[in-house]
């Protein structure tokens, strides 16, 4: 479980990003954050896993509090997979990339193994293991890097913006993705601009504005509250616009819902 | 004539087994907003280069077929040249930033500099559209500690302070919220009607179906298919060809199959919206 207790966090200039959060994941959960670019949500995700500290109040991941453990034991625990893949790679291959980790954990050559087979697999890039990472385009690139957290194996994963310039099919693996790791006992967390991803991916979506969360609910919670989508400035999905203009009840985000309704 | 026209090119970029390009053909008319979708490695980005000159000033490779930019061959014109004639907004804001400036203005400003543009206007030019893109607040800023949303905006800020005819944009908005993804399309429309050429490439369907001309749907290095936006939009091979379309034409053809087809697809949700309302 992660907890994030009244926690505030202000950046070095002295920028207060956020303002006493309350937020609890629990194990299994698939959470997506949503709001407007600079409401504060990859600083709070950054609380997550040790590379913020709360300067009031406590971030408590499996009952540790991070303030008295170093970045590297929350990172064992909570995979931070970054916007942009170009802050994360560092290797000349994709392998050698997803490797990096289960080796420096001294894993089995057996395990090692294992673990890059079933990232790779499941983040669909087997055709680039053996490029090097800066000659994979910038959208495969990105699965690289979720690769690489994946096979590091923690018990929480978080995604900023992993549809960001993916194609369909980008988004379907993604989609996919997310059900095999929670079906794995893994946590997910993902931040996201992408209404649709968010309400056909997540059981859970939280919506952010003015350095604090203002909604946490199902997709139907968020995208049928006027107010929040107003405050955190999101959109609401197509078919739920048009089920609104249409003055249909039923809260409707999803096609079927709407071809059966008409 | 087009202004841009494509006939049988093919380009493999050096080094690579496959072409990147494969007998495509097509034309690009002066005034007009063309929207480039399609799956990842489909080269819609190889294309932009092509129009940019990038291929094959800068990537060697090989090309074959005939490009040409207002009848001259991109083989003969001088990049610097063509430079001041389209500008290229990147796909990759991290990429596009010089990392040598200092603050916001002056990456905004760095390619009229380079034109040897007067100081009273590049100052006039880089505020104006500063504000027009909402980072006027930030002009002081140092661009490499912005976030990755306000760093796509300054990227193209410095390309459409250049004020080229036209304008190849690849990806702009993919690190930005709905609201600032809207407003950049609001921009990229009214260049348009200041009889701009606008070519783009973009994942967000919704956006390209309400403000797009044209579009063409690359594939596998190939134009599958090109035309006006509704008529490319609501083919159904399209949805079986597995790109991606609007959510509401996805609806129209769910209704189709559902046995209550609407009188057309839609591609916008006003138009869904009408549809709906005509058939009561």
């Amino acid at each position: 479980m992660i907890e994030i207790k009244n926690a505030s966090f202000k950046y070095p200039n002295d920028f207060v990003a956020l303002e006493k959060i309350d937020l609890t994941i629990k194990e299994g959960e698939k959470v997506a954050i949503v709001g407007q670019n600079g409401a504060g949500k990859t600083t709070c995700v950054k609380m997550m896993n040790g590379l913020n500290k709360p300067f009031e109040g406590d971030v408590i991941v499996d009952g540790v509090n991070t303030k008295d453990v170093t970045i590297a034991t929350i990172a064992r625990k909570v995979g931070y997979v970054f916007q942009n893949p170009d802050e994360q790679i560092f290797n000349s291959t994709a392998r050698k990339e997803i490797e990096f980790m289960p080796r420096y954990y001294k894993l089995s050559e057996e395990e090692v193994r294992q673990r890059v087979d079933h990232a790779v697999e499941i983040c669909d890039i087997g055709k680039y293991l053996d490029t090097n990472p800066y000659e994979i385009p910038y959208p495969i690139r990105k699965f690289v890097a979720i690769a690489a957290v994946i096979a590091s194996k923690p018990k929480y994963i978080i995604l900023d913006e992993p549809t960001a310039g993916q194609d369909l099919h980008g988004t379907q693996v993604l989609g996919r993705l997310v059900d095999t790791l929670t079906n794995e006992g893994m946590t997910v967390i993902t931040i996201t601009h992408d209404m649709e991803f968010a309400i056909n991916n997540f059981d859970r979506i939280i919506a952010m504005a003015h350095k604090n969360i203002i909604c946490d609910g199902t997709a139907r919670d968020i995208f049928w509250n006027e107010e929040v989508i107003k405050e955190a400035k999101i959109k609401k999905p197509a078919i739920g616009e048009l089920a609104k203009r249409l003055g249909l009840d039923g809260r409707i985000l999803f096609c079927d819902e709407l071809v059966d309704k008409l | 004539m087009s202004f841009i026209e494509l006939k049988d090119v093919s380009y493999k970029y050096p080094y690579t087994k496959d072409f990147a390009l494969k007998d495509v053909n097509c034309s690009f008319e002066k005034g007009k907003f063309y929207g480039i979708i399609g799956e990842n490695g489909g080269g819609k980005t190889t294309l932009c280069n092509l129009i940019r000159g990038l291929i094959p000033h800068f990537y060697l490779g090989k090309l074959t077929g005939e490009c040409k930019i207002e009848g001259k061959d991109i083989r003969d014109w001088d990049t610097a040249e063509l430079s001041s004639k389209i500008g290229y907004v990147f796909q990759n804001p991290f990429t596009q930033i010089s990392g040598i400036k200092s603050t916001v203005f002056e990456e905004v400003a760095i390619g009229l500099e380079n034109l040897g543009v007067p100081k009273d206007e590049m100052i006039e030019r880089v505020m104006k559209v500063c504000e027009q893109l909402d980072i006027g607040h930030l002009i002081k800023n140092n661009p490499n500690n912005l976030s990755g949303g306000q760093r796509q905006r300054v990227a193209f800020a410095s390309i459409i302070a250049m004020d080229t005819d036209t304008l190849v944009i690849d990806e702009p908005t993919s690190q930005l919220d709905p609201e600032g993804t809207e407003n950049v399309f609001k921009i990229i429309e009214s260049l348009k009607h200041s009889n701009k050429t606008i070519i783009l490439v973009e994942h967000k369907i919704d956006l390209i179906a309400q403000f797009c001309d044209e579009i063409l749907v690359m594939e596998n290095g190939s134009v599958a298919f090109s035309g006006p936006t509704h008529e490319v939009l609501t083919k159904r091979e399209l949805f079986e060809h597995k790109a991606s379309i609007p959510e509401v034409s996805k609806f129209g053809l769910a209704m189709e199959d559902a046995g209550k087809p609407l009188s057309a697809i839609p591609i916008t949700i006003e138009e869904a919206y009408e549809l709906i309302k005509e058939r009561g």
